[in-house]
């Protein structure tokens, strides 16, 4: 006998679920309308805007230096990104030459962050496909890196600590002490994550094969950051366009290769998020030894006035592609500015991928591409 | 590949203009699709990513320039084309060959008015679908209510 269904005969309703805006695993207030055929998803409709801002509208009024506290709440789980990619906008606007030191110590700040926000991203992945002990190791020890942060600004998750030409304190021997202590700390934490998480069977189950993103699906709709290095392209905006000094270090770009499954799919972002991380402490590692002495103000102008002009730049974030396109009009306040949020065109292609999967694989699709509502909505 | 030779091979297209000053070339809104059939397709120039599309306001709220940065992942170059339009000008939507620009335009449209002909689903995509006017437009007011609710502009409200 034959089993499958004639659909033409059969009437199938579609049902559609609305998933959030309030629900723990959309990371935030996003809202799904899901069309299902029974268990299988066959539409997925991502609706933003809940968490919306006006941050745009805001820079309009505001001048360059007040600006900085709003793109701390951009990415809130990478404020010193965003503040980063903000202030090289702003400077190469300005067309300023920074102190070295600086530079190290932004790069030293932006990797620390950026295992911050691997962490959580981990974490929050593991419990969307079911693991609780996972995340409450991520953020214990994502707990150290805040802890560091508080010590160096006084901040724990919005730091306003990058401006335009600087950084607002400088680091004390005592930081650069305890961030060792950290990185030797961490180091063999990574390798308790991977026989906690990485080689888990249902972990493995769960995430292997499930979401494939394919590179030209990934490039077409502008993902970016581990999202698309987990599709085996090697896009990293640190090796292939190095802004500030990134081009002194030695590190690696991790890509996917489809260790547990096909490439592309949500183990291996997972696992370029795991690998990231150690390149980062790589990177510490060589900045805290080189790092030079010198003012960390000395850069910085007493006003930001920048002739008129535009400049678009980019910053590789945690999540991606940071692009700030600032209009100057000659005042201190800029004409327009615009944030191209990684996280917004990394969102934009659930609807490709998560198609014909089940409700429960979404969850693992979009807790894998590590989406933040608040750069998405701004 | 760097930006004259870009416009070397675009420049037949009629209305393709360069500012080498800005490195920006302009083009219209007519000959924004041939342009950017051109760069998809063109194996020398390659511009896989539509990195961002930004709507900017030349001013009076009735002119606006649309900019657009693309990249190209396979040759690692860049490039920023513009388009000036006016209010009632409609721009063709790219959204067909970089599924990047379809949320891009709606955010265009959304903040600032500009209608992308051809877009596969153009509404309003972070504000409310009721909201009225155009929020990053040189002439926007804020309206005194939003269903009935008072929309508080003076600082007493929050101080």
């Amino acid at each position: 006998m034959d089993t499958t269904l004639d659909k033409s005969i059969v009437n199938i309703d579609e049902m559609v679920l609305n998933m959030g805006p309030q629900h723990p695993s959309t990371h935030g207030v996003l809202r799904l309308k899901i069309h299902t055929d029974g268990e299988v998803v066959s539409k997925i409709e991502p609706i933003i805007g809940y968490l919306h801002r006006c941050f745009e509208k805001h820079c309009e009024n505001l001048s360059y230096e007040q600006i900085v506290p709003f793109t701390d709440r951009c990415d809130y789980l990478a404020s010193m990104h965003m503040d980063h990619a903000y202030s090289i906008a702003v400077e190469k606007l300005l067309d300023i030459e920074l102190p070295e030191r600086v530079e190290y110590i932004r790069v030293i700040i932006a990797e620390l962050q950026r295992i911050a926000s691997h962490l959580v991203a981990i974490g929050t992945f593991g419990l969307d496909v079911g693991a609780i002990t996972p995340f409450t190791w991520t953020i214990r020890d994502r707990e150290r890196v805040l802890d560091l942060f508080e010590a160096l600004c006084g901040a724990r998750l919005l730091y306003n600590y990058i401006w335009p030409g600087g950084v607002s304190h400088d680091l004390s021997p005592k930081f650069i002490q305890r961030t060792q202590e950290f990185l030797d700390y961490f180091e063999t934490q990574i390798f308790e994550y991977n026989e906690l998480l990485t080689g888990n069977k249902i972990f493995i189950e769960r995430t292997a094969d499930v979401g494939v993103m394919p590179a030209e699906v990934a490039v077409n709709f502008g993902v970016t950051g581990p999202s698309l290095r987990g599709s085996g392209v090697a896009y990293d905006l640190r090796k292939t366009q190095p802004y500030s000094i990134y081009d002194k270090f030695e590190f690696n770009v991790p890509v996917g290769e489809g260790t547990m499954g096909t490439v592309g799919d949500s183990w291996d972002r997972y696992w370029v998020r795991m690998v990231e991380m150690e390149e980062s402490i790589k990177i510490i590692r060589q900045a805290m030894a080189s790092l030079p002495d010198g003012d960390v103000h000395a850069a910085m102008p007493k006003k930001i006035r920048p002739a008129k002009g535009d400049v678009y730049s980019r910053y590789e974030s945690a999540r991606g592609d940071v692009g700030i396109y600032i209009q100057s009009n000659g005042k201190n306040v800029p004409l327009r500015l615009k944030m191209r949020s990684p996280a917004f065109c990394n969102l934009s292609v659930l609807g490709e991928i998560g198609e014909g999967w089940m409700i429960s694989d979404v969850i693992t699709i979009l807790g894998s591409l590590d989406i933040v509502l608040g750069e998405i909505d701004r | 590949m760097d930006l004259n030779k870009i416009f070397d091979s675009i420049s037949f297209i009629d209305g393709v203009k360069l500012n080498s000053e800005a490195n920006i070339i302009f083009v219209t809104s007519a000959s924004l699709l041939a342009v950017a059939d051109k760069f998809k397709n063109d194996v020398n120039i390659d511009f896989d990513f539509l990195m961002c599309i930004t709507a900017l306001d030349n001013g009076d709220s009735k002119n606006f320039t649309i900019a657009y940065n693309f990249h190209s992942n396979k040759h690692n170059h860049s490039v920023e084309i513009r388009v000036v339009v006016t209010d009632d000008e409609e721009v063709p939507s790219l959204a067909n060959i970089w599924k990047t620009a379809d949320w891009h335009e709606r955010e265009a449209y959304d903040m600032m008015g500009i209608k992308f002909y051809g877009h596969p689903d153009l509404k309003r995509i972070l504000l409310p679908e009721d909201w009225e006017g155009f929020p990053l437009r040189k002439d926007y007011k804020v309206a005194d209510y939003y269903h009935g609710v008072p929309i508080p502009k003076d600082k007493s409200y929050w101080e």
